[in-house]
């Protein structure tokens, strides 16, 4: 069975696929989610709409898949367990496809203390596992968590992330098996710009054969500065930022760091295209999405499939 | 055990303001193991506001006792000439003794001096840490003696999440991931299988969610 899915049509196909996001903006204007998709549009299979990330308070991931939609794009909306419990989720998950929404990505969610508003009550009523067994349920079973039956079945391509360089790293590879166990049919890494390490991931998710199970997409983010890559080492939880890639970007010359870091971001296009069982991309560019094009174009990965229209 | 905190002393003293005659309430339970609210807690606290007042050239008497249980009704009433002696009652008790105290006393003005905080126990000499929530369906045979309901900072049942590096949490340099604990403990007891299942979505009615919980048992009832 298919979904309306732009992005599980060209996994299916065999094509590597390519996602990029969208963060919608900390206000109500449709342009600021108008303006960062030109910068992706006729470059990315789909595009993610991030919920709330880092806990800080933006425009919802349903209203921003939806303005991007009608941009053409195929929306993979991100839903977090964080600040809705299974009432509000299961609604929001009929709500997203009754407006043609087709991917979900599964997520736990930053937790609240992160963002700016870290005096909120979380809610965390589910896990992001069980987020996934209630999408599929919903969509295969036509069931609720509460057994009550769904009347118009979600039509939804389901999505999970996984972080390979969080620990305890020994059980990464079990924990998106329990993913896909639970009916995730593609999942987002966390960016990856240790490749040796993520490689050996692989060999594990390729020994439990959930490579077979689900397409996985390898993230990607560019680093615009050798001040952004030392954040990202020693600020983000769960990065693993290479000593030497942060020396080639000091080693640039001057304002050249930015020019290093695209061409950094190129070669582990490649070098995770070479390992077995990697599907796709995954782009995350953090408020460099005019970067997008000139990566896609440079990773030999452009022209990209005409979107499906449904 | 209830595990509390006393609250700053700029905060009591000024919930204290319109007061002359403080009773300073302590009990012998929980807060007394924790050394937040027993005996001698309620001796410190008790000199502090004197020598605040004092100071400040506010008269103030403050009366010091501290019950056998504050959150039984039976020790709670028997505090009653003291009680009815002082313009407000500053209790030490966590909230459940608070609670009885101003339900015993309906015309006297409760103050708490303490936060109730969790449900913990004793890590190390001055040291608690949080292990339950009270959340009215254990689950620790499944994840071995570690409780991710209260250990866990988004309370996850399938860990660990993407945040636990180094064997803590993304949180807190200093909190270890209790998903951290469960993998290290089912590997130490030859478990790792257990890991595979996923755990279903769980039942908070039981919980606080399902509202205010009480417990009766009938055979014990006069």
């Amino acid at each position: 069975m298919s979904t309306g899915s732009n992005l599980e049509r060209v996994l299916k196909s065999g094509v590597f696929a390519v996602t990029s996001e969208c963060g919608p903006p900390r206000g109500a204007d449709p342009e600021a989610v108008k303006k960062k998709g030109a910068f992706l549009k006729g470059y990315v299979d789909a595009v993610n709409v991030t919920d709330n990330q880092t806990s800080v308070v933006r425009m919802s991931s349903l209203s921003a898949s939806l303005i991007l939609k009608e941009m053409g794009f195929d929306p993979v909306m991100q839903m977090v367990c964080r600040d809705r419990n299974r009432i509000a989720i299961q609604s929001d998950i009929l709500g997203a496809a009754a407006l043609g929404i087709s991917n979900l990505l599964c997520l736990s969610g930053d937790h609240q203390s992160f963002g700016d508003h870290p005096s909120a009550k979380n809610v965390f009523d589910i896990d992001s596992i069980q987020l996934i067994r209630t999408v599929k349920r919903m969509r295969d079973e036509g069931k609720f968590i509460s057994g009550e039956e769904v009347k118009g079945r979600p039509d939804i391509f389901i999505g999970c992330a996984e972080n390979p360089f969080a620990d305890p790293f020994e059980i990464r590879a079990m924990r998106l098996a329990k993913k896909a166990a639970a009916g995730a049919q593609f999942v987002q890494t966390q960016c990856v710009f240790n490749v040796e390490k993520f490689g050996k991931w692989m060999e594990m998710v390729r020994d439990l054969g959930v490579h077979e199970k689900m397409y996985i997409l390898a993230g990607i983010t560019p680093l615009k500065s050798i001040g952004m890559a030392r954040y990202m080492k020693t600020s983000v939880p769960g990065m693993d930022v290479p000593e030497e890639m942060i020396d080639r970007l000091k080693s640039a010359s001057e304002g050249k760091a930015a020019d290093e870091g695209i061409r950094i971001c190129v070669e582990l296009i490649e070098k995770v295209r070479a390992i077995k069982g990697v599907a796709g991309i995954h782009i995350m560019a953090i408020e460099w999405e005019q970067k997008v094009r000139d990566i896609v174009e440079a990773a030999g990965l452009y022209p990209r499939p005409a979107i499906n229209r449904l | 055990m209830i595990v509390a905190n006393r609250k700053p002393f700029e905060e009591i003293m000024d919930m204290l303001k319109p007061y002359a005659k403080i009773l300073l309430l302590g009990c012998n339970e929980c807060v007394t193991v924790c050394s937040a609210g027993g005996a001698k807690e309620v001796s410190v606290l008790a000199s502090e506001i004197r020598l605040s007042r004092a100071k400040d050239g506010i008269p103030v008497e403050v009366k010091e006792h501290t019950l056998e249980r504050q959150c039984d009704p039976e020790y709670a009433t028997e505090a009653k000439p003291l009680v009815d002696e002082c313009d407000a009652v500053l209790s030490m008790a966590c909230g459940c003794g608070v609670q009885s105290v101003a339900e015993a006393y309906r015309s006297k003005y409760v103050i708490p001096a303490v936060n109730t905080t969790f449900m913990g126990s004793s890590e190390e000499q001055g040291v608690w840490k949080e292990r339950c929530q009270g959340c009215g369906n254990c689950i620790l045979d499944r994840t071995l003696g570690i409780c991710p309901v209260s250990r866990c900072a988004k309370s996850i049942f399938n860990g660990p999440c993407g945040g636990s590096q180094g064997g803590m949490c993304e949180i807190d340099k200093e909190l270890p991931c209790a998903w951290q604990l469960i993998v290290d403990r089912l590997k130490e007891m030859d478990m790792m299988e257990k890991y595979l299942e996923i755990q279903p979505v769980k039942d908070w009615s039981t919980s606080r969610d399902g509202g205010p919980r009480k417990r009766i048992r009938e055979d014990l009832r006069i």
